[in-house]
């Protein structure tokens, strides 16, 4: 293993990570954000296709082979039909069959529709991950070592950057492309598998040395009249029975919580939103998919509607609940680099206000902007918190990887105020810490934590603490609150991990590592 | 005593909602020992609201215990173990008579005595849930002064007692509830309303609650969290309402000092009911955090 040292946070990183090179630890939020850093982007090789050459296959293997697919190889799939992908596990069965091995999986993220690269995992055929999430039987395999190289966990911002940069260079992009054309031009918003925006498919389709548009909807060229990822990016198509479960694909609008606890966080949290003077017109929001997170999207809607104050954008992971502020003329616009619900995919074929986005517009730090960086207001949501405002969202409380990263630390980083909710507890267990178990999101782009007792505002805002304040909202001390929570919990055991096996390191979404993650016991 | 604007249910069967109380917007929860409570958990509930009385901290939000009725066995294990936990108040199902508000009173008195805590200590609020109990809520709101500080009506079960459905106007429960707040009233106890019982219909429940505090109740059950703060707001003054008040308490506040008995406000004499009446506005308004007179 390589040496591990200190970064900014004080969490022990490696220097360099087997199968993906040298890190540099981090070393703030901004660092690399103040103007002077620059990357040379890596070369890559591609092969340029055959002219007039049939595209069409209803061969995988055939598919695969053309590909030029071979052991060590990185490979890459998109996440945007969510636990109804069948795309990936299509696949990877075939690449296995195959006797294809070492290879790298570096998808936007994992499902739990992808449980099967657990068996890949243990059959040596996957022998390196980059994703943003890892949980059920992947995240267990991974957080037992079984995985021959670290995992690295990276955010949409973070791997849309790390692709740009050539850190991370995808051989070959299987792509799930709900309807597609015989010469490749797809799109996620139509079809028996419509899964809406394909935002983060679209790095894969511009930076991939091969990609091929996996598809069960075939139809005639042009598509029309809407291309999400155009045929000059597909080198094939192949043509399948199904390409993933439409129920599970595209769910239906997730209904607000009636959780009492997580609507008394969407309350505070929304008070604090008016508090902070960002709920005004022309407010810029996103909000994560969680049922609290949901249900502050549900409180600002009515409010705005009663007072009569239009927002300009929303962003992000879009939800039929961001869709309907939209039709409600909250929005302007909504920049949608993932869908949510069955609701969004229709809102993003008819509505022209409805725009598709790659994730790097949506959240690559190094971009010349990114859609992040222009917002008022983020809502998140948190495993667990500390009391220096770090953000856990990966691992569980066994130390287990069982979460995502998502667009976490990029939306944190980019909002003017981002808002995090935290119940105090989870089954017994206390919520906020001295110190997260995982850092995700580091605390200096944290603004405030809200739980149902109460709202911790980071003191690096003085402006939020005192505006909250002058509207007797909750505020309480973090340290205060911790120890209140204790009080009725107790405080709990550390995690046993194994600290000399590094099982997956966190990048931060500017390629430095945030965190490392361990072996558990 | 606070305010009573919204009283939230909690059944006592786990400590995940019990430990958080104090954070629902409610002016006061009612621990229930009673319907929601299977028969073979009533043990395990009775103790569990003990140790949360004992050991939540409620953080000012009123405690009401809700115990099995007189005609069940629970009835008296309920009482021996909760009253010295000093509850603010003990709502009691199914009260008919003038009898029974004596029994609970007698009873609450000698387990006061034995636990050593100033008797009166506990309140109770007698729920009237039958034809029979709403016309006798002229005597139970009497029977017991000082002990009997409100007195409730359970509309599902009066519904089902008069073999009624009920309707969302609510006309068939119009009698009742007049005669309930108008038997409160004349005792100088508080009179509360039954729940709203359909939770995806808020406009509805607030209507309700503005026609009952039109009525004259005091304050209202809520099944779930998510209604407690349409509630509250539903008692709360309208700016203009409480701009006047304001005015009115001030003035009355300065008369005082100066030792003047007579007020005027805006040239019009203003006497002690009014005074009064602007007191209960602003209470009201200071609950929610209606803003400061300076701010209007």
């Amino acid at each position: 293993m390589s040496k591990m040292i200190a970064n900014a946070l004080g969490r022990l990183v490696p220097t360099e990570v087997e199968g993906l090179g040298e890190f540099a630890p981090f070393t703030g939020a901004f660092d690399r954000l103040r103007g002077d850093y620059s990357y040379a982007r890596a070369a890559t090789r591609r092969t340029v296709p055959a002219c007039q050459r049939d595209k069409v296959t209803k061969s995988i293997r055939e598919a695969i082979e053309r590909s030029g697919l071979k052991d060590g190889m990185t490979i890459s799939f998109h996440h945007h039909m969510r636990n109804g992908d069948g795309v990936l596990p299509l696949v990877m069965r075939e690449i296995q069959a195959m006797g294809i091995k070492d290879l790298t999986l570096a998808p936007s993220s994992l499902t739990d529709a992808h449980d099967c690269v657990a068996d890949m995992i243990e059959a040596g055929v996957v022998t390196g991950i980059c994703s943003s999430g890892m949980r059920g039987r992947i995240g267990q395999a991974v957080s037992e070592g079984k995985l021959a190289r670290p995992a690295l966990i990276y955010s949409h911002g973070g791997r849309a950057r790390a692709i740009e940069e050539g850190r991370i260079h995808i051989d070959v992009a299987f792509l799930g492309a709900p309807t597609c054309d015989k010469y490749g031009n797809f799109t996620g918003s139509t079809g028996p598998s419509a899964c809406g925006s394909l935002g983060y498919a679209m790095m894969d389709a511009k930076y991939a040395s091969h990609v091929v548009a996996v598809t069960d909807n075939l139809v005639d060229y042009p598509l029309m009249p809407r291309i999400s990822i155009p045929e000059q990016q597909v080198d094939q198509v192949l043509l399948v029975d199904s390409i993933g479960d439409p129920r599970k694909i595209a769910s239906g609008t997730v209904r607000y919580t009636r959780d009492p606890v997580q609507l008394r966080q969407a309350w505070l949290a929304f008070e604090l939103i008016k508090a902070s003077g960002y709920l005004a017109p022309g407010l810029s929001y996103q909000a994560g998919a969680g049922g609290a997170s949901l249900a502050v999207t549900g409180f600002l809607k009515d409010y705005m509607l009663e007072k009569g104050i239009k927002g300009s954008f929303g962003v992000g992971g879009i939800s039929g609940h961001t869709v309907d502020m939209l039709e409600h003329g909250l929005f302007d616009a909504v920049l949608d680099v993932q869908s949510f619900d069955a609701a969004v995919t229709g809102s993003l074929h008819n509505n022209p206000r409805h725009i598709e986005i790659d994730a790097s517009g949506y959240a690559n730090p190094f971009a010349g902007s990114c859609a992040v960086n222009h917002l008022d207001v983020v809502v998140l949501a948190a495993l667990d918190v500390d009391v220096d405002f770090n953000v856990n969202v990966m691992t569980g409380l066994d130390g287990v990887l069982r979460g995502a990263s998502g667009g976490h630390s990029d939306t944190a980083a980019g909002a003017k105020l981002s808002v995090v909710l935290c119940p105090c507890q989870r089954t017994r267990v206390p919520a906020i810490r001295d110190h997260v178990q995982t850092v995700v999101t580091p605390g200096e782009t944290v603004d405030a934590i809200v739980t149902e007792r109460g709202i911790c505002i980071n003191p690096r805002n003085e402006e939020l603490l005192r505006a909250a304040q002058a509207a007797k909202l909750p505020v309480l001390d973090i340290h205060k609150l911790k120890n209140d929570i204790e009080a009725m919990t107790g405080k709990p055991e550390p995690v046993p991990f194994d600290e000399s096996k590094v099982v997956a390191v966190v990048e931060y979404r500017d390629g430095t590592l945030i965190d490392s993650i361990y072996k558990v016991k | 005593m606070g305010l009573f604007r919204s009283q939230l249910y909690v059944p006592c069967k786990g400590p995940g909602m019990l430990q958080n109380c104090a954070y629902m917007n409610a002016d006061a929860v009612i621990l229930d020992l009673e319907d929601s409570i299977a028969q073979g958990e009533k043990d395990a509930a009775r103790i569990l609201c003990k140790y949360a009385l004992q050991n939540v901290d409620f953080q000012g939000v009123g405690r009401i215990v809700r115990v099995n009725g007189q005609d069940t066995e629970f009835y008296a294990d309920d009482l021996e173990m909760i009253i010295p936990c000093c509850p603010d108040a003990i709502r009691l199902p199914k009260v008919e008579d003038a009898d029974g508000a004596r029994e609970v009173d007698e009873r609450i008195t000698a387990i006061e005595k034995k636990a050593g805590i100033p008797v009166g200590t506990v309140k109770v609020h007698a729920m009237l849930e039958t034809a029979k109990g709403v016309l006798n809520a002229r005597e139970v709101a009497n029977a017991a002064p000082g002990r009997v500080t409100a007195i409730s009506l359970g509309g599902q079960d009066l519904a089902a007692d008069m073999g009624i459905m009920r309707t969302l106007e609510g006309t068939e429960l119009l009698f009742g509830r007049s005669f309930v707040v108008l038997a409160a009233r004349d005792a100088r106890i508080m009179a509360f309303d039954t729940p709203f019982t359909d939770l995806d219909n808020t406009q509805g429940l607030r209507d309700e609650t503005k026609f009952v505090i039109q009525l004259g109740f005091s304050g209202k059950a809520a099944i779930h969290p998510s209604q407690c703060k349409v509630i509250n707001d539903a008692f709360a003054p309208d700016l203009k309402t409480l701009k006047k008040a304001i005015t009115v308490v001030h003035a009355a506040r300065e008369a005082a000092a100066r030792g003047i008995g007579v007020i005027s406000v805006n040239g019009k004499m203003v006497d002690k009911p009014v005074v009064e009446q602007a007191e209960a506005v602003v209470a009201r308004a200071n609950a929610d955090n209606m803003p400061e007179v300076e701010d209007l």
